[in-house]
């Protein structure tokens, strides 16, 4: 196994700061370069490759003569190359990104529409049969990991007696202390992050809190800004105090190295995002796509997908007496891959859902 | 003919699988009928549903036509979880104001829900398409509101119907043909039963078969038993004969070997010729015994054994006349005929018929007082009898002795010992195989009359 290590690791282009750009963000090779190569495999993906990295190098190692293409890309960037490529639009949209293998994006809404758009191919394994049904529609779009979303505090800045165990928690604090709290609590811009769009809506089917919950944001003139990675960062240095629906991979893979960040899984209920994978109809090479779909879903893919905090345990991490998680798991509510998910793709509902979101929060950008 | 058509159970079976098979596929494609339909009323109220659902998140804001998409109608559709959905909501003009522009439209224009079906994306898919009216100040006019969705939920409820269906029917005609074989087995059970009873029976006993057998199998035992007393009768009647003939040969034939012996030592020649006189009177009533014997077997044979068939008595009456002529030719008896002007018809064998009345002929001309008549006579109209009758004037059989003449060897006092006694007993056997019987009467005139009489036959076939 170890004669796949000849990886061609580069990272070809830095991060960019807005995902906004048509290019990818990032790309990696792995296994033999292309001449050598009996195949190779285009992914793209949401994920950042530092996260995914392994995950990718472990089905390598069991993939000889495979040559891996990971892209980092931004879910609407997937999206849009996708559906231009299933409509039969030109393959080559964006220079040399042709259809892809396989897609795994976190933006689950679209991923449904594409499949419900027949854009989709189906699989059909023993390990897709292992998933619930609420993470495998039509054995077309899959959920490979299991992230919750979570509240992300400062725990040098928020006393232990203080810190929010659930939404109500989270209201009430924001309304008796809104001078201590104004404008230091971050969340997602539902209109720049598919994520924190995917999140609220989410939250606005689940309960009624939802109405009080952004009330509150407005009054305490919550941050609503962009990416995970930044927002964390200014949570651990204390600008901002609370960070709610961050995604909980992210928050724990952070929390592990810095003690300053702590993390609550809202007790009332916990929203569980499992970042969907599909193979596009023309996909070119949608044998290796099922093999690392299998692959991600045999023990040893979800040991690594554990390992990158990919998937959460909460019976683990309470087993171990984690004090990184906390929260009950009584309550967890997984997205599910549905036709439900059209809802917040409609034109019509995206606006209504957007103003109601606008004349609540006060927008404040914050890069 | 192949062994199997021999086989009752083989039959059934055959026939059974065959209504079987035609049952099988006629409910078959009635269950994937119903199933269809079924799963199409089912899923069509799905559609509906969520239509209805969009419909009323229609609404005019700010003069625009706003579609609040409500979540609950697509957990409705979910409801199908396999398949894929398509929605598209238009305004009057026909510009769509959300969902997928390119979702086809009904063809037919309805007032009320329509559904109908079209390929989409690749696949086939059902839609429906409804309509609400607005009378706003923005907007007066119509939306039409089309849901569609892909039919794997369809196809998979059709034939989870139609596959319980199906089940329901194998289970029927399993246990369909194991009614059968346990029918067919226990309703041949019975001929299992006559077999053995038949088998262990002794070979000698002909008397009925005590076999407790159903309705439809007792005809069978009681056809076997009719045949069993047809044959003890014949047995009988051969036994009889044999019986008669070793009884009644025996005495003369010993008479005839003691003159002949006689005869051997007689040196006389006028006593020899005594001798052959008499060995001459014995050698003829031997020959009329042996005569009288094998008519009777030969009657009582025919009387089981022959066809009957309808034939006239007046016929019979003249053959009699003419062979009691050509064998009496050297007596001056004389017989006279009496016959009616119509036929006389009677279900009859003709040959035996024949010989019981020349017996009663010969008797008359042998033992009565002359003139001897022979008449056929109808008694009676449409179901009565007819008498075939021979007359004389000579004393006859006493009264007394009328119910016992008919039996063998009845030796009546007038008749003479070259007599077998074995003529009545022949037309009394006749007369009882023709359903008929003999009778004896005493005349007004003083005549004595002994008649065969038998059942009529009207003319008239209807």
């Amino acid at each position: 196994m170890k004669r796949t290590l000849g990886i061609l690791f580069a990272i070809l282009t830095a991060c960019f700061a807005n995902s906004g750009g048509r290019a990818q963000e990032a790309i990696i090779q792995l296994g033999p370069d292309k001449a050598a190569a009996i195949s190779t495999l285009l992914m793209r993906g949401s994920t950042d490759i530092d996260v995914f990295a392994p995950i990718l190098k472990g089905f390598a190692s069991i993939s000889p003569g495979l040559r891996i293409v990971y892209e980092q890309r931004g879910t609407n960037d997937i999206y849009d190359l996708a559906a231009k490529a299933c409509r039969g639009g030109t393959n080559n949209a964006a220079g040399a990104a042709g259809a892809a293998d396989l897609l795994i994006s976190s933006s689950i809404d679209q991923q449904v529409k594409l499949v419900n758009d027949g854009c989709a191919q189906a699989h059909d394994s023993p390990q897709t049969a292992t998933l619930p049904a609420w993470s495998n529609w039509r054995n077309e779009v899959f959920g490979l990991t299991y992230e919750p979303a979570v509240m992300v505090y400062n725990r040098q800045l928020i006393p232990p007696g203080e810190v929010p165990r659930s939404r109500f928690d989270l209201i009430d604090l924001l309304r008796s202390a809104p001078g201590r709290y104004g404008g230091r609590v971050a969340t997602y811009d539902i209109e720049q992050s598919g994520l924190g769009y995917l999140f609220a809506f989410a939250d606005s089917q689940q309960a009624t809190t939802f109405g009080r919950l952004i009330e509150a944001f407005g009054r305490a003139g919550a941050v609503a800004t962009c990416c995970s990675a930044e927002v964390i960062d200014a949570v651990a240095e204390g600008a901002y105090l609370i960070a709610y629906n961050m995604l909980g991979s992210y928050a724990l893979a952070r929390a592990a190295k810095d003690p300053r960040i702590g993390i609550v899984a809202p007790s009332d209920y916990t929203l569980i995002l499992a970042r969907a994978a599909l193979i596009p109809r023309r996909a070119a090479n949608a044998q290796a796509a099922k093999r690392f779909i299998d692959f991600a879903l045999s023990p040893p893919g979800r040991r690594m997908l554990k390992k990158a905090a990919l998937i959460v345990s909460f019976d683990e991490a309470a087993k171990a007496g984690s004090k990184i998680l906390a929260g009950a798991p009584a309550n967890l509510r997984p997205m599910a891959l549905s036709p439900v998910q059209l809802v917040g793709l409609d034109r019509h509902k995206r606006k209504i859902f957007i103003q109601l979101w606008r004349s609540s929060v006060n927008r404040k950008t914050a890069k | 003919m192949t062994d199997w058509t021999r086989s009752i159970a083989t039959r059934l079976a055959a026939a059974i699988a065959l209504i079987l098979i035609g049952g099988g596929i006629a409910v078959t494609w009635a269950a994937l009928e119903y199933g269809r339909r079924a799963a199409e009323e089912a899923y069509d109220r799905l559609l509906a549903g969520a239509a209805f659902q969009i419909s009323r998140s229609v609404a005019v804001l700010d003069n625009e036509m706003v579609v609040d998409l409500p979540v609950s109608a697509f957990e409705l559709l979910a409801l199908a979880p396999e398949d894929r959905v398509v929605y598209r909501v238009d305004d009057d003009a026909g510009t769509t104001i959300t969902g997928d522009g390119r979702v086809p439209v009904a063809k037919k224009r309805t007032d009320g829900a329509a559904y109908y079906t079209a390929a989409f994306g690749g696949e086939g898919m059902r839609f429906v398409s409804l309509r609400r009216q607005f009378a706003e100040r923005a907007y007066v006019g119509g939306v039409r509101i089309i849901v569609g969705h892909t039919l794997r939920a369809r196809s998979a409820l059709a034939w989870d119907i139609a596959r319980n269906a199906l089940l329901i029917v194998v289970a029927a005609g399993v246990i369909l043909v194991g009614l059968t074989v346990f029918a067919v087995r226990s309703a041949l059970r019975p001929l299992r039963r006559i077999e053995g009873a038949l088998l262990a029976r002794d070979p000698k006993d002909l008397s009925p078969l005590d076999v407790n057998a159903p309705l439809e199998v007792k005809a069978m035992v009681a056809a076997i038993d009719r045949f069993m007393a047809r044959l003890a009768r014949r047995v009988t009647g051969m036994q009889n004969l044999i019986a008669d003939a070793s009884h009644q040969l025996r005495t003369p034939v010993s008479a005839l070997r003691a003159q002949a012996e006689l005869a051997q030592d007689e040196t006389d020649p006028d006593r020899l010729r005594a001798i052959i006189e008499r060995v001459h009177d014995r050698a003829v009533g031997l020959s009329r015994l042996t005569d009288q014997l094998l008519n009777q077997a030969l009657v009582i044979h025919r009387s089981d054994a022959a066809d009957q068939s309808l034939i006239d008595l007046r016929t019979v009456a003249m053959r009699v006349s003419e062979e009691t002529d050509h064998d009496l030719a050297s007596t001056e008896a004389d017989l006279r005929l009496d016959l009616p002007e119509d036929p006389v018809l009677v279900q009859a064998d003709a040959l035996s018929l024949t010989e019981a009345t020349k017996n009663l002929v010969n008797n008359a001309l042998r033992y009565g007082t002359p003139p001897v008549s022979l008449s056929v006579r109808q008694i009676g109209k449409a179901c009565g009898t007819a008498d075939i009758a021979v007359a004389d004037h000579g004393p006859g059989i006493p009264e007394a002795e009328w119910p016992d003449s008919g039996r063998r060897f009845a030796r009546s006092a007038g008749a003479d010992k070259v007599s077998a006694g074995l003529g009545l007993a022949i037309v009394n056997a006749v007369a009882e195989a023709h359903g008929g019987r003999l009778e004896f009467a005493r005349l007004d005139n003083g005549a004595f009359s002994a008649a065969l009489r038998l059942p009529f036959v009207s003319e008239d076939p209807s």
